[in-house]
């Protein structure tokens, strides 16, 4: 189990920031994040774009602004779990909440920050009407976890995209046959990635099929064959057998397991008291940054910023009822951090002249 | 048929145009859309509440997911090219067809007017 004071699902910006706020009181914080690496869409969608409209920074990458958040957090020492989604949460009858992963990692805390943006990023499923029936092991899957499973096996993956072109590569050396489907004739990739996979379909080693699209899924109980649909005036049908179809068509957002949490939802977000302190309809569970709403509500990070600061002030009193919690500027106070490092301005040396 | 909304606009702009928008259940509105403030047709989209927040523009307008994906029923002549990054996003969409555009890349123009878009379905998967 970890515990800790605050815990923050998602660690995109608003969520790392909040973590800076809560370090000024003294806070603990533990985030959570259904990505493998920290900064939320920023890292995941676009690292490259510059953003404009953070105050102070009149253009700063997103990739380089999540880098910043990290160094500035750095000396509270946040504890990260990756990789893994919130799923489900327990209120204890001490009033502290048990939030539990999907890979079944405990977390406990008495203040939960729900800093989840558009959702935990999931990967796009194709619309096939029986796809669900074969996933879990029964020959679809939607990202490669190990490449081993597949040593010996046909597979099929669809898509035009890096991953698709990457995995067709790694996996023409491990699996019996590899086949790439993908809609168009041009690939989108790494150009080095698009000439090798161009190579080896010329000595065979990928079976290329463009300008076709799945469309179908054959099978008893596992996977035995997909139905590939080529494009043309005849929309032509092929029945190709198969141990594995792996899609690979990039992720997208979705509120996911929160959306049933007992929180009052609207418009796909979370509704809180803006009035105050972001809190939601469940005391001691807080929504800030894009994933929550209230009337005039502006997804912007800068908002996600201001609405960590107002949080935090709330989240320590619940924390800490006896305590009376007098707001310092960093200048005056400094930063002192739980590594034991302290930051502050330089003292003005006042020397009399005698 | 136009919807209520129209009828509540107090006057009516010159720089407006009307374009018409099949929502994903099957229902045309005809829509007044400015072309003085910058809007692209996922906002106009956004702006009338044609489809459910949270279902429509989700990457705020970036070609970065395709959840604003349009099929373009007339003035196809005059649209803008496809970028590489509308293309690449098509790409990876599902329910693509030749009309298929991201309607965040469709800027509003003069020349748009009578334009008729339907809203693709929306992959909730």
């Amino acid at each position: 189990m970890i515990k800790t004071d605050m815990l923050i699902i998602g660690a995109g910006p608003t969520g790392l920031f909040a973590v800076f706020e809560a370090g000024l009181l003294k806070l603990k914080c533990h985030l959570i994040d259904a990505l493998p690496q920290p900064g939320g869409q920023c890292s995941e969608i676009y690292p490259k774009k510059p953003i404009y409209d953070i105050p102070a920074f009149p253009e700063i990458l997103a990739g380089d602004l999540v880098d910043n958040l990290m160094e500035q957090i750095r000396p509270f020492e946040p504890g990260f779990t990756l990789g893994e989604r919130a799923e489900t949460i327990e209120k204890l009858e001490d009033g502290s909440f048990i939030v539990t992963t999907s890979e079944g990692t405990k977390h406990q805390a008495p203040v939960v920050v729900i800093a989840g943006g558009l959702g935990s990023f999931e990967p796009r499923k194709p619309p096939i009407p029986n796809i669900a029936k074969f996933e879990n092991r029964n020959g679809v899957a939607y990202m490669i976890r190990e490449p081993e499973d597949y040593r010996g096996k046909r597979v099929v993956i669809a898509g035009g995209g890096d991953s698709a072109l990457d995995w067709a590569i790694y996996l023409s050396e491990v699996a019996s046959e590899v086949s790439l489907v993908h809609r168009r004739n041009e690939f989108r990739g790494a150009l080095d990635s698009v000439e090798k996979v161009s190579e080896l379909a010329k000595i065979g080693k990928i079976n290329l099929i463009t300008e076709a699209e799945v469309v179908g899924l054959k099978g008893a109980e596992t996977l035995e064959s997909v139905v590939i649909r080529h494009k043309g005036e005849a929309s032509e049908e092929e029945i190709r057998e198969t141990d594995y179809f792996i899609p690979l068509f990039g992720l997208s957002p979705k509120l996911g397991p929160i959306a049933n949490w007992g929180l009052e939802i609207e418009k796909n977000a979370i509704k809180v008291d803006n009035s105050y302190d972001y809190q939601t309809n469940i005391p001691g569970i807080y929504a800030i940054g894009d994933v929550n709403t209230y009337p005039g509500k502006l997804k912007l990070i800068l908002c996600g910023f201001h609405e960590a600061a107002i949080m935090c002030q709330s989240a320590y009193q619940r924390i800490f009822p006896d305590k009376k919690y007098v707001m310092k500027y960093t200048t005056v106070s400094g930063v002192n951090g739980f590594d034991g490092s302290k930051k502050e301005a330089k003292r003005e040396v006042v020397k009399s002249i005698n | 048929m136009p919807n209520r909304r129209d009828c509540e606009v107090p006057f009516f702009k010159m720089s407006d145009i009307k374009i018409t928008i099949i929502d994903r259940e099957g229902e045309a509105h005809l829509v007044d859309a400015p072309t003085d403030m910058n809007m692209n047709l996922m906002e106009v989209i956004r702006t009338h509440e044609l489809a459910p927040e949270g279902t429509i523009g989700i990457c705020g307008g970036m070609a970065m997911c395709a959840s604003c994906q349009c099929y373009m029923l007339n003035k196809d002549h005059l649209l803008p090219e496809k970028s590489y990054e509308e293309e690449d996003m098509l790409d990876q969409a599902f329910f693509v067809q030749e009309n298929s555009r991201l309607s965040c890349q469709i800027p509003i123009d003069k020349e748009l007017e009578g334009l008729e878009v339907k809203i693709a379905p929306y992959n909730a998967d």
